[in-house]
């Protein structure tokens, strides 16, 4: 099976104490380090399991600067076969479309049977896999946790209901699925794992290389356009209950049963 | 003395000369043994190199003290006294044995030296040892059979309880001791019959009490019993030869190979491949143990030399809290693997992967490496660095925890496992309470120092521990200290990195460190963390001396140069917790026990376990992320160990001890009547003035 993740470079959201510019535009980057979205990770782990299993390969794609490169190629220590980085000042500024339509033009030039994003990024709105789907006009299913591979022609692919529910479908390939953190294990992967593959080539291809016209991505095409950025102001509601162990104990108990939380 | 009997050499059997056979039981065991150490050797052969080929003197010392001496065992009081009374009988009745194998065809045979008086005192002796012996063998099968000590236990999910190879080991061992002293025994109750002299027996030993039973047997029958008794030592002696390679009692033929070739740098780890440099590691396929010969050779002989006398699993913490590791299985698993891909007859299977089927994952990671089944072995097995082979090739894999890759990924990017930003690492000098005249100063172009306080990232970043770090900074300015730190250019010292198999991330942690070290100038390094400690001691090279706080309080103090007040409340009953890393890996025992002990008027007892038989607290650095499957946490057992010594306050030198004993004094419900508190609070807060 030819499998194409759709991977991003993100300030990882654990190891970064963000904090809004004084301009408000954005968040300060100067201080913050950076790593693989982390639904992506385990949307590539589900890749390299897959391919394992019944053959193929794994490539990785992710759009942004010189850096992105960074988070390519550890998702190829990971065990990804092939990388593609999308770069192109044209592409910045893109909303959730523009970087469908680029996602696009690389499904296009390939063979994919299977096309995984993760379910959202820690900096993202979760849009993207479903507008390639649709550009693609391929069936999508968000949210997965699950993978059956059945045949060369339909998977089976589960999805987490709230409650604890599980809803299981079949869909046909190709398709594009977003994928839910906890599908998996994903493997570690350490500086020696990423010095092996420190010297494969990663193409780099810009719009067009894929054919894209700058008038459908950019800044200029974007439909959405972010109007401020700012910490909301904590509100009142919240009380802290003092005093000993069982004193705060005690008081919970009672707030809860005057509440009716508890009978 | 003319012999009254027949001798086995003279004797016949169905015509045939007796002498003949006798020449032919030894040279069929001796091929037979030979055959077996050749097949037993191959998986030694096709293992990685291990370096111990030096330091011929101290290795000659620890083989006198832990081999022939049989230091350790006493460790274990009943058990050792048994094993050295048997060891020596080894050794004494190994000559008696030998030559009266030679006798068989060399009638008369005396080992030169043995002829005059000194074969008499050695008569005496033997007979002596082979009564002990006797008797040590009776004492073992009872103990064994009806009063099993409960480290002897086999979990069910490894089979079977190994007592069936002990009652027939030790049922060669009383055969070997009978045969012998009847042999002896039926000659010479036949010259005495006969009135002709006879060699002296000793008074009230075993061929003395067999001698007066037999001296009214018929002559005939003494001939009979004499031959019986020859053949029955000739061939059991080479069958328990040839039997000891099958199992636990390997150890009788290795243990003095793996005492020599013991681990000589205690605290340290082995580097990745013997012979290969860290510049060379890139070049190498694969990291760690993920066949059976990955493993060294000498740890496949520790997995031969193992006596499954279960002292290790005894002393392990992650055993005790129910987690799934036990040392000794450690070693019987591979020797139970060995055994089976490298057998007496047939083909070798090698190369398949260790980790699948042999040892689990959740079992090599719960090791803490505290080193308390080490300090116990008394055959000198290593495990910490089987552990950390096993875990490199787990993580060359990419095989490693989800709760540990965070903390991973945050000392690649940043440092420290907390994923805290690099400039706030010196935050901690600023905190409550903290007196403002005291400038901790930050190393850096302008600013040098005398001593570099190392702090590492626990102490940084950790909100309680950060007053460790603060009290230890108070207890230097009032030593009169010249020191720094290096703030934002310092970095995780990596020593749990290493440990649990990351070596590429260690050695760039390692590479930032020494530079800033070296770059800042100072003659000495200070700590407070003994993990620290152990790392720039062990794991870093070309540093200026390093010391633990402790050492530098304990100085002070002699020197007059700290002053401390009288401890506040006398009641208060202390007792000091010996951090591993401090205690078992670097020998500091009574360094802190002596600042402690500085207090005036404070009250100190010692917990059952303590000093290099201390119980770790649950582990530092990296394994404080790792979520382990157990049963109760290694830090509520502890806090009980100092519960039963009637200690209110547990005092311990090492920030990642006060993590665990703090938090299990709040899970045990302790909170209120029992306090932990660094070394360095302890001080702080008796300084007078």
């Amino acid at each position: 099976m030819e499998i194409l993740v759709c991977v991003k470079r993100v300030p990882d959201s654990s190891e970064n104490e963000i904090e809004v510019n004084p301009s408000g535009t954005d968040i300060e980057r100067d201080d913050l380090v950076y790593s693989v979205n982390e639904w992506d990770n385990y949307a590539v782990e589900e890749a390299i399991q897959i391919r394992d299993k019944v053959g193929g390969s794994v490539t990785v794609v992710s759009i942004g600067d010189e850096d992105a490169e960074e988070v390519i190629r550890r998702e190829m220590a990971m065990g990804a076969d092939n990388g593609i980085h999308l770069s192109d000042e044209s592409f910045e500024g893109s909303d959730g479309r523009g970087f469908a339509t680029i996602l696009k033009a690389v499904v296009d030039q390939g063979n994919y049977d299977l096309i995984l994003t993760g379910a959202q990024a820690d900096d993202g709105a979760g849009q993207v896999g479903g507008m390639l789907a649709a550009l693609l006009d391929y069936p999508y299913a968000s949210l997965v946790n699950l993978i059956d591979v059945l045949d060369g022609k339909r998977i089976k692919v589960g999805r987490e209901i709230a409650g604890g529910h599980q809803e299981m479908n079949e869909i046909d390939l190709p398709c594009v699925l977003s994928i839910q953190t906890g599908i998996n294990e994903p493997r570690y992967v350490g500086i020696r794992g990423i010095r092996k593959v420190a010297s494969i080539d990663i193409p780099i291809k810009g719009a067009g290389d894929l054919g894209v016209g700058t008038e459908t991505i950019g800044a200029a095409a974007a439909k959405v356009k972010r109007q401020d950025y700012f910490v909301p102001e904590l509100g009142e509601g919240a009380e802290m209950l003092e005093g000993s162990t069982d004193e705060i104990v005690e008081k919970l108990i009672e707030l809860l049963k005057a509440k009716g939380g508890f009978k | 003395m003319d012999p009254v009997l027949t001798s086995p050499a003279h004797s016949f059997f169905l015509f045939i000369p007796a002498a003949l056979i006798y020449l032919l039981i030894p040279l069929l065991g001796i091929g037979t043994f030979t055959f077996i150490i050749a097949r037993r050797s191959a998986p030694l052969i096709r293992s990685k190199p291990d370096f111990r080929w030096n330091r011929f003197f101290e290795r000659g010392v620890y083989t006198i003290k832990y081999w022939l001496m049989q230091y350790k065992q006493p460790r274990y009081r009943l058990a050792g006294v048994l094993h050295i009374l048997l060891f020596a009988g080894f050794l004494i009745l190994g000559i008696r044995s030998i030559s009266l194998v030679i006798l068989g065809f060399y009638d008369g045979f005396v080992f030169p030296g043995l002829d005059g008086w000194i074969g008499h005192v050695y008569s005496v002796l033997k007979d002596y040892m082979a009564t002990i012996v006797f008797v040590v063998v009776v004492v073992a099968a009872i103990r064994r059979l009806f009063f099993m000590p409960a480290r002897y236990r086999v979990p069910e999910k490894y089979g079977k309880d190994h007592t069936a190879e002990a009652i027939l080991v030790l049922g060669f061992i009383a055969i070997l001791m009978a045969s012998e002293s009847l042999f002896e025994a039926s000659q010479a109750a036949a010259q005495a019959q006969a009135g002709a002299a006879a060699e002296f027996i000793a008074p009230l030993s075993l061929p003395w009490f067999f001698k007066i039973a037999l001296l009214w047997t018929p002559l005939e029958s003494l001939q009979s019993i004499h031959l019986v008794s020859y053949f029955i030592h000739d061939v059991t002696f080479f069958l328990f030869l040839c039997f000891l390679p099958m199992g636990k009692h390997f150890h009788v033929v290795t243990s003095l190979f793996n005492v020599f070739f013991m681990k000589l740098n205690k605290g340290s780890v082995k580097p990745v491949q013997w012979g290969v440099s860290d510049e060379q590691l890139d070049d190498l396929e694969s990291f760690g143990v993920k066949n059976f010969e990955d493993f060294t050779w000498k740890h496949i002989l520790d997995f031969y030399s193992c006596a499954d006398c279960g002292r290790c699993s005894d002393n392990c913490p992650a055993n005790a809290a129910g987690r799934p590791l036990s040392p000794r299985f450690i070693s019987i698993k591979g020797r139970d693997y060995c055994f089976k891909h490298y057998p007496l007859r047939g083909d070798f299977v090698s190369h398949e992967p260790l980790m699948e089927g042999t040892y689990e994952d959740d079992e090599i990671w719960s090791c803490t490496t505290c080193g308390a089944c080490e300090e116990e072995c008394p055959l000198m097995i290593e495990y910490i660095d089987k552990i950390v082979d096993l875990r490199r090739g787990m993580v060359d894999e990419g095989n490693v925890p989800q709760s540990l890759q965070k903390p991973l990924r945050a000392l690649e990017k940043r440092g420290n496992p907390y994923g805290k930003m690099e400039k706030k690492r010196a935050d901690w000098i600023k905190g409550d309470g903290f007196p403002e005249d005291l400038q901790v100063t930050i190393l850096g172009k302008k600013e040098t120092a005398d001593t570099l306080y190392f702090v590492d990232s626990v102490t940084s970043y950790d909100d309680r521990i950060q007053e460790i770090g603060r009290a230890t900074a108070r207890v230097l300015f009032a030593a009169g200290e010249d020191f720094g730190i290096l703030g934002r250019q310092e970095k995780d010292s990596g020593h749990e990195v290493r440990r649990f198999g990351e070596e590429m991330l260690f050695q760039a942690l390692r590479d930032e460190n020494t530079d800033a070290i070296r770059n800042s100038g100072v003659r000495r390094i200070v700590t407070a963390d003994p993990h620290a400690f152990n790392a720039l001691i062990k794991d870093y090279e070309d540093l200026p001396r390093v010391e633990h706080i402790s050492q530098v309080m304990a100085r002070a103090i002699a020197r007059g140069k700290l002053n401390l007040k009288a401890v506040e409340n006398p009641e208060l009953i202390y007792t000091y917790h010996d951090p591993c890393y401090l205690g078992r890996h670097n020998n500091l025992y009574d360094t802190p026990r002596d600042v402690i002990d500085a207090i005036p008027g404070l009250r100190r007892v010692e917990m059952d376990r303590c000093r290099d038989r201390s119980f770790c607290c649950g582990g530092g650095g990296l394994m404080l992320f790792y979520e382990p499957v157990e049963e109760t946490r290694m830090g509520k057992l502890r806090v009980e160990m100092a519960k039963a010594a009637g200690a209110d306050v547990i005092v311990t030198a090492c920030p990642f001890c006060m993590v665990n004993i703090e938090d299990a004094i709040k899970t045990s419900g302790l909170e209120g009547q029992m306090v932990a508190m660094d070394l360095s609070e302890l001080i702080a807060a008796h300084l007078n003035g």
